[in-house]
């Protein structure tokens, strides 16, 4: 076990972690909205499979990550007529997405398997200059790696340091107090659902454009469940999800290096971990006033008659 | 268009409200077949050839009604594992781990006591089975009955765990020699025995009885009353005696039991082995079928042979026209699109 695989670890953790605290910052905003949303496993499939389509196409990854990022936004759109406009229950819509962008993604894919591209290309952590070229290669991140943290600090500043973010938390509260205090629950919880559907379309499309770099059917593998679990671990916050991400990803790097020093444990179990942990949040959290969930999360605002 | 014209025939024409219901239910179908139509032939392929395939392959043979019902059976029991709670205002989202867990269960039985006769390890599996089941619905119901945390977000997490757990007993400890993602083949008499000729397995009984105790239970038992007083008003219900929490406990691992149950009848009846990732969803489908009928028992087993029918007809599309498979579940979310966008079926209120 030496330096550079750890090393090697790391980034590969931070590889894979990238895509997963995109998806869960987008499911945050839905959340602080009041609004489950789990059909995030379709969305991010819709959204990865129409990225790596127009990367294909045009042969620019940027493009791709763009497209990415409006397929996003346009399956959310869908989750938001059904819920807030038609009032439907939002786990059974969300559901209803998720079979959605199986099938849809699938369709747009299907001309694309094995096809493949021009990945996002990586630049080198400034100041890495001085350290030999195999350990800098390690840290060679795209552009959306370099924006994450970033991201998850926009996020927080827009729900806890501005008007719009005051507004979005008092709908995930209590809708009809929002409402009646003059805001606009129904526009609030489309502009979540549009943001939250723009961030997963940037996490899909670092999984398919930057990170696997080509396109399998449910090559997504559960993301968007491991995104709303993740977001359960971080209590609804932005920058907490960041650890959360960490250690969800951090699963697959703890396995490379127990099997480096020759312990040997169940791959399966220590994927498990980051879901008891996560339990254990929830446990100790639980009854406790301090970071609760949104008090009307998952609830559908009627509207007033 | 089709909504605006449906909205003029609620005024104008005055129908018995069944025969509306099903008009609605009809027209909505129609809409979404409508609209798969459409992508078909976008994509390049006959709709009206799918579709005659689709029905004729289906409905046409009484091979292919029998294979409707074997994709029938699981959904069936899922849907119920979800409608039970569902009486008492409880969220079962975990029923795919709950599948998960049964199945494992089932299939330690049928390893175990590999020598038995059938009668006597069928039975040891369909219990083990439930067991694994209400297991794995255990920590969400206690957490929920001492108001510590909603059986929701608990329920949706442990999906995510259950799959593992196979993987983890699978690779590790029961993998054939050849394949190490299955356990070798079940000996005769740990397979749930199917009818004659076809792959139909007693599951589709198991699950038509219960559903038909469910009915029962809710229409003429004790329990069934009280689980309604919960339904409408569990502090009322509370108050007036009726003990919530056991009742929180015993009907969610229920409902865990039967999703387990319906692993045991995967892993037995359908696959005869058990292998990692096998469920398509079928504990998530469960889920949209009850709650798009509203836990009704007769609407949850025609609910199931309609989504059954659409996915077996996705089969024969694959081979005869060559498309992927899983796009058949766009046909599939579009059916669900249309009815879950009715606000008179989804009891919202119109803003």
């Amino acid at each position: 076990m030496n330096l550079l695989s750890l090393l090697g670890i790391l980034s590969s953790a931070i590889y894979s972690g990238t895509s997963l605290l995109y998806t869960a910052l987008g499911e945050v905003i839905h959340e602080r909205a009041g609004m489950v949303n789990l059909g995030l496993e379709g969305v991010l499939l819709v959204s990865a499979a129409s990225g790596f389509a127009i990367t294909v196409q045009s042969g620019n990854p940027y493009l791709g990550v763009l497209v990415s990022v409006i397929a996003g936004a346009l399956l959310n759109m869908v989750f938001g007529y059904l819920t807030v406009i038609r009032k439907a229950n939002q786990l059974a819509s969300g559901l209803a997405i998720m079979f959605f962008g199986f099938g849809l993604s699938a369709l747009i894919g299907n001309p694309y398997v094995g096809k493949s591209i021009h990945a996002l290309p990586r630049f080198e952590l400034p100041g890495l200059a001085h350290l030999p070229t195999l350990t800098a290669s390690l840290f060679r991140f795209d552009l959306l790696i370099f924006l994450v943290i970033p991201t998850a600090v926009i996020v927080w500043f827009l729900l806890f340091r501005t008007r719009w973010g005051l507004g979005l938390r008092a709908v995930g509260e209590n809708a009809n107090i929002a409402y009646a205090s003059g805001r606009n629950p129904l526009l609030i919880q489309f502009q979540a659902l549009l943001v939250g559907g723009m961030l997963a379309g940037l996490g899909a499309a670092h999984i398919a454009i930057a990170y696997a770099m080509n396109w399998t059917e449910y090559m997504t593998g559960g993301r968007g469940f491991i995104a709303v679990a993740l977001v359960i671990f971080s209590r609804w916050h932005p920058i907490r999800a960041i650890v959360g991400a960490l250690l969800f990803s951090a699963s697959v790097a703890v396995q490379l290096v127990l099997q480096n020093s020759g312990i040997n444990i169940s791959p399966f179990l220590l994927d498990c971990f980051p879901y008891i942990i996560t339990l254990l949040v929830l446990i100790a959290w639980g009854g406790t006033k301090k970071q609760q969930a949104p008090a009307s999360l998952g609830r559908v605002f009627q509207g007033t008659k | 268009m089709i909504k605006q014209n449906d909205t003029i025939k609620n005024k104008t024409i005055i129908l018995p409200g069944e025969v509306y219901t099903l008009l609605h239910y009809l027209t909505m179908v129609a809409l979404s077949f409508v609209l798969f139509g459409i992508i078909l032939f976008i994509i390049g392929k006959d709709p009206i050839q799918s579709y005659r395939d689709i029905f004729s392959s289906t409905l046409g043979s009484a091979y292919g009604l029998s294979e409707v019902i074997v994709s029938m059976t699981p959904i069936l029991l899922t849907g119920l594992a979800v409608a039970l709670p569902s009486r008492i205002m409880l969220i079962n989202v975990g029923a795919e781990g709950q599948l998960y867990i049964g199945a494992a269960f089932a299939t330690w039985g049928a390893l175990t006591f590999q020598n038995l006769p059938a009668w006597m390890l069928i039975p040891i599996m369909i219990v083990l089975g439930m067991l694994g089941g209400a297991l794995w619905a255990l920590l969400p119901a206690y957490l929920k009955s001492i108001g510590l945390v909603n059986e929701t977000i608990t329920s949706l997490l442990l999906n995510s765990v259950a799959p593992k757990i196979i993987g983890f007993l699978v690779f590790g400890f029961w993998h054939s020699a050849m394949e190490t993602n299955k356990t070798p083949r079940f000996v005769e008499a740990a397979r749930l025995p199917t009818f004659l000729g076809t792959r139909i397995s007693w599951g589709i009984v198991i699950g038509l009885v219960l559903l038909t105790a469910f009915w029962l239970l809710m229409q003429y038992s004790r329990w069934g009353l009280e689980m309604k007083a919960i339904g409408g008003n569990p502090q009322a219900a509370l108050r007036n005696g009726i003990p919530l929490k056991t009742y929180i406990l015993v009907v969610f691992c229920a409902g865990g039991a039967i999703a387990g149950l319906a692993g045991m009848v995967q892993a037995s009846g359908y696959y005869g082995l058990l292998l990692t990732n096998f469920s398509i969803g079928w504990g998530f489908m469960g889920f949209l079928i009850s709650w798009l009928v509203g836990g009704d028992p007769l609407g949850i087993i025609i609910m199931s042979f309609l989504v059954s029918l659409i996915f077996s007809g996705g089969n024969l599309l694959q081979i005869t026209s060559g498309v992927p498979y899983s796009i058949i579940n766009i046909l599939l979310a579009l059916t669900l699109f249309v009815v879950l966008a009715q606000p008179t079926l989804s009891r919202g209120k119109r803003t």
